[in-house]
């Protein structure tokens, strides 16, 4: 990523920038998405109040939700026998709803077992708990290859996986989400759940790499 | 089987009670299946990938769902059927799969696109 410029860096450096925001006629699905959406609007299906109200809904919804059910997970073991048996139940004790109408089935990654997750047709994921899925995860190398070389695939990103360990690739493309619950890392076992949640990052929650070690966390 | 669908079945079972075709599952946990290979026009979540290839059912989703094919195109609304699980061997994907021989995928299907084998 170094080298490249990121739009969302501070502004602490000084350096010339593009103009913000879009000077150049809109694309033809803006037009569309436009068209439809005020047609809706006209036709009464809904107000522009409520698409606000859910573009509110997904805006809340962030990686840090995912990170505390992880941690909470770890924590404690009562609670992550719930999570393994209904994940969509176990994240509502948490206040995280579902706004969506899916179900989540949580997948426990073991020294036994690494679970990784795709969608091929489209961009399927756990939303409610992880909010909006990276580019990468949308683009279709990843959803190509996560299906037919996912040990290559999970290399590109650091993670050896050993011949011994099983891997289960889990297309997501219907009406279930999936949420890995990554190993717990070792020397954490003094932690408190915020330090624990600390550790979990988005891509970890994806299954292409592990929790963090404690070394690298910001604690 | 979902554990639940099983006491029902048993429970039913027990005092004569008929259940309706679609009530209870029609594969169970366990049970090897084709994914089959149809081609019908539209958007269908089964991966091209994926349909003739041979697997197991891994779990049964609970509750039922709606047919979202049909549903879309207005036919047969409220149609309610399961979902299952499904693993399929990344071997049996893919010829030249390069990893272990346990690594497999899952997926969900519906109950209309698996076929049992026995």
């Amino acid at each position: 990523m170094s080298g490249q410029h990121n739009d969302d860096h501070g502004h602490d450096h000084d350096h010339p920038h593009a103009e913000v925001g879009a000077t150049g006629r809109p694309g033809y699905y803006d037009m569309l998405e436009t068209a439809v959406r005020e047609l809706l609007i006209e036709k009464k299906y809904f107000s522009a109040g409520e698409i606000r109200r859910q573009i509110e809904v997904l805006d809340s919804r962030t990686t840090a939700l995912g990170g505390k059910v992880v941690a909470k997970a770890w924590a404690d073991p009562e609670f992550k026998k719930r999570l393994l048996a209904n994940g969509r139940a176990a994240c509502e004790e948490l206040g995280i709803s579902f706004y969506d109408d899916t179900q989540l089935i949580v997948l426990e990654n073991t020294d036994r077992v690494h679970n990784l997750i795709v969608c091929t047709l489209c961009s399927c994921y756990p939303r409610p708990v992880l909010g909006l899925p990276p580019d990468w995860y949308k683009a279709k190398p990843y959803r190509a290859r996560a299906v037919s070389e996912p040990r290559a695939v999970l290399a590109e990103f650091g993670t050896t996986i050993p011949d011994a360990v099983e891997v289960r690739v889990h297309d997501s493309t219907a009406m279930v989400r999936y949420l890995v619950l990554p190993m717990r890392p070792a020397g954490t076992d003094g932690f408190t759940e915020a330090q624990l949640a600390e550790l979990v990052t988005r891509d970890a929650m994806i299954g292409v790499i592990p929790a963090n070690n404690p070394e690298g966390a910001r604690v | 089987m979902a554990m639940a669908d099983l006491i029902v079945k048993e429970r039913s079972a027990a005092i004569g009670v008929v259940t309706a075709t679609d009530e209870v599952p029609v594969f169970a946990s366990g049970d090897r299946i084709r994914i089959k290979n149809r081609t019908p026009i539209g958007h269908y979540r089964v991966p091209h990938y994926l349909r003739g290839k041979l697997g197991t059912v891994d779990q049964v989703i609970e509750p039922v769902a709606v047919d979202n094919e049909e549903e879309g195109y207005g036919r047969n609304a409220g149609q309610r059927l399961h979902y299952y699980r499904i693993v399929v061997p990344l071997t049996e994907i893919w010829a030249d799969y390069v990893g272990a021989a346990q690594d497999g995928l899952y997926i969900e299907v519906y109950e209309t696109w698996l076929e049992r084998i026995p």
